[in-house]
């Protein structure tokens, strides 16, 4: 069913930070953006100093930076020039313990306020900052700590005690472990933070970093091997500030509700630094989603703009909009959406329920801040991801037999959805591993993994990904990782993961298993798997379900053909099965 | 149904979301999510099995009341189904 394309009121366009979107392509320059920022003498750049410290400097200082919303009901605030004294003093004592420029800073931590001075006081130092999300399990995190070298760790005593101090020792490089609630054993490496913090200067010259000094290691996950860490740089957060500009509608004085963890990239670019930089209020809710709870602080907080995502929006959908109704949401000038396509029918229920759509758009870890939007001066197509942003060249390509890159003029077709490299916030490399950064681009284009297509106006529709990465709740999961972690458990031979399609987060983990001559299929076996993977993996990476098969289908290379098992699963054509050595049993 | 055959249902289902708690230690007071390492997607499975389990509906705004051990067996309890069900028992 064709849904119809949403019209924006004159008044939308004359008000919006982009008016009009033809014009802001043609004029637009990444310099001019750039300019748009102070920067550091000589050149430099550092992502702290334009969220935080220029406001300070151009008298700013009073104004509320960050909101903090505690699970428990109470709040906290924190004007620019608290957070520029927090930051210093977190980058002092990073320096007085001898963390060096370009070294990993990790967190794991849920959304308080000491995360966000760790991020901002990190990047101050000119430290590397690396965020993971708190619900990982102790496999995950292992895994990213050990491949980004973690100098330092921000975490809490409760998610050190049970996730990381059984194997500590196994990471020598970590140096520092940081606690935000105290706790600290003598001598082993680890400092009560709040302690360490008052003591601590709060002068801290921000670090003359390049705009090419390593800022940001986000990881995301591949269909084969381990995760791979996305290098993005300080002069990332031209990008940040620009495009929150355009297409978040952001401005000073906005109160802004991101409600992404920032374990993940949107919760880092969007949920710190982009809106820092901008000059408005960030708001941080440290409680999970619930749909009454969010209602409510959309109206007492007078939340201007809101950037969530899918999985939330389709949970408030069920909801229903007779909750909605009985809050007062007439603050919210603009709503937004990342993380996976947002169906159309969740674009027009915002519609009909708020009187304003919700914004999708699209990017990735690995392009660092938004790509391709939809624009508060822009008619919405609902179900299209919009139109790519001033300053990126976006295109449907194909690869052609020769290995060469062809772009696919012909509207709605399917292909790659690929970007011109040169905007700031590209990342610059998976940590150590040259190779696989240079297979992400052929003949002049960064190839993005995903399949959409364009249609005759240039919007862009989301089709899937091109590859075997399950993406649940907006998050993107390795099957590799969850397999591996599988296959550790004495009954299992064989582990195939796949993504299942699932109404509310779009696709949920599922894994076949084959077992070990001697062990027999059960419920009982079954939930242990089932425990097992939680334990090790955590409730955001584990499967959700798991079903026992006599073995898996496997190439003639031995690879797992997960795109059989998924075919079959939900009872799809097949396709191309000559390379199709054994089949399951 | 009494509230021990209510509380012994939602702590199966429990147990079918997070196998590797051990629910004998768990606060009846605790949020589920934290106490028991559970998603925002484990929580509404658990929500929906314990629908299908019991017949009871349970609309989505109400599931926040179903986020602790107690709350979600009082909820129960207090549906009309299970309730009569207590008296004939």
């Amino acid at each position: 069913m064709p849904w119809e394309t949403i019209c924006k009121r004159p008044d939308d366009k004359a008000t919006a930070v982009l008016t009009d979107y033809d014009q802001a392509r043609a004029a637009f320059t990444w310099s001019g953006a750039r300019a748009d920022l102070d920067g550091l003498p000589d050149g430099g750049l550092n992502i702290a100093y334009e969220a935080i410290d220029r406001h300070v400097a151009h008298g700013r200082g009073d104004r509320i930076a960050l909101r903090w919303l505690a699970k428990d009901g109470t709040s906290r605030e924190f004007r620019y020039c608290d957070l520029a004294e927090h930051s210093s003093r977190f980058a002092g004592l990073l320096r007085s313990l001898g963390v060096g420029k370009g070294e990993r800073v990790f967190s794991l931590l849920g959304r308080q306020p000491d995360l966000y001075v760790a991020a901002l006081g990190t990047l101050k130092s000119g430290c590397v900052f690396s965020p993971l999300f708190s619900a990982f399990g102790p496999e995950p995190i292992r895994t990213r700590l050990s491949l980004g070298d973690g100098r330092v760790l921000v975490t809490s005593e409760a998610l050190y005690r049970r996730k990381i101090e059984p194997w500590r020792n196994e990471l020598p490089g970590l140096k520092h472990v940081l606690l935000v609630d105290g706790g600290a054993g003598p001598g082993d490496g680890v400092l009560d933070l709040r302690r360490a913090l008052a003591t601590a200067s709060p002068d801290f010259a921000c670090a003359q970093t390049a705009p090419d000094d390593m800022a940001l290691l986000h990881f995301t996950s591949g269909t084969t091997g381990r995760p791979k860490g996305a290098v993005h740089v300080h002069e990332a957060v031209v990008a940040h500030h620009v495009t929150a500009r355009c297409a978040l509608d952001l401005r000073p004085g906005d109160v802004f509700w991101c409600t992404a963890d920032p374990g993940w990239v949107t919760g880092t670019s969007y949920g710190i630094i982009a809106p820092l930089t901008i000059g408005a209020t960030l708001l941080v809710d440290e409680a999970e989603f619930d749909a009454e709870r969010w209602y409510g602080i959309l109206q007492r907080e007078r939340v201007t703009v809101w950037y969530t995502a899918p999985t939330a929006i389709r949970m408030l959908l069920k909801v229903g909009a007779e909750v909605a109704r009985r809050y007062d949401l007439s603050s919210v000038r603009f709503m937004a959406s990342v993380g996976e396509p947002l169906n159309p029918e969740a674009v027009v229920w915002a519609q009909e329920t708020f009187c304003r759509p919700f914004h999708d758009n699209w990017w990735q870890t690995e392009t660092g801040g938004i790509m391709i939007a939809n624009y508060a001066s822009a008619d919405v197509k609902p179900g299209s991801m919009g139109r790519p942003i001033p300053g990126v060249e976006a295109a449907i390509v194909e690869r052609t037999f020769d290995g060469r890159i062809h772009p696919v003029e012909e509207p709605m077709t399917v292909g790659e959805l690929a970007l011109r490299p040169g905007w700031p916030s590209m990342f610059r490399g998976y940590l150590g591993e040259e190779e696989r950064y240079r297979r992400c681009f052929v003949d002049g284009w960064y190839l993005s993994g995903d399949l959409a297509m364009r249609d005759a106006d240039g919007y862009f529709w989301f089709v899937g990904r091109a590859d075997d990465v399950i993406k649940s709740a907006g998050h993107l999961i390795g099957p590799f990782e969850v397999e591996s972690a599988l296959m550790e458990h004495p009954a299992v031979a064989e582990a195939g993961v796949i993504g299942v399609p699932d109404p509310i987060a779009g696709e949920a983990v599922k894994a076949f298993v084959a077992l070990k001559p001697g062990w027999t299929p059960s419920d009982a076996l079954r939930k242990e798997l089932l425990g097992h993977g939680r334990t090790r993996l955590g409730p955001a990476v584990a499967p959700k379900s798991i079903d026992f098969r006599a073995s898996l289908p496997r190439t003639r290379s031995g690879k797992i053909m997960r795109r059989l098992l998924k075919a079959r699963e939900l009872g799809l054509p097949e396709g191309d099965l000559s390379t199709l050595e054994r089949d399951e049993r | 149904m009494t509230p021990d055959d209510v509380r012994r249902v939602v702590l199966e289902e429990l147990s079918n979301i997070a196998p590797e708690a051990d629910l004998a230690l768990l606060d009846p007071a605790a949020d589920l999510r934290e106490a028991l390492d559970i998603d925002s997607m484990d929580h509404l499975n658990f929500v929906t099995a314990l629908h299908n389990r019991l017949g009871v509906a349970i609309p989505e705004v109400d599931y926040p009341r179903l986020i602790t051990l107690d709350g979600a067996i009082a909820y129960l309890m207090a549906d009309p189904a299970i309730a009569a069900k207590a008296g004939i028992a």
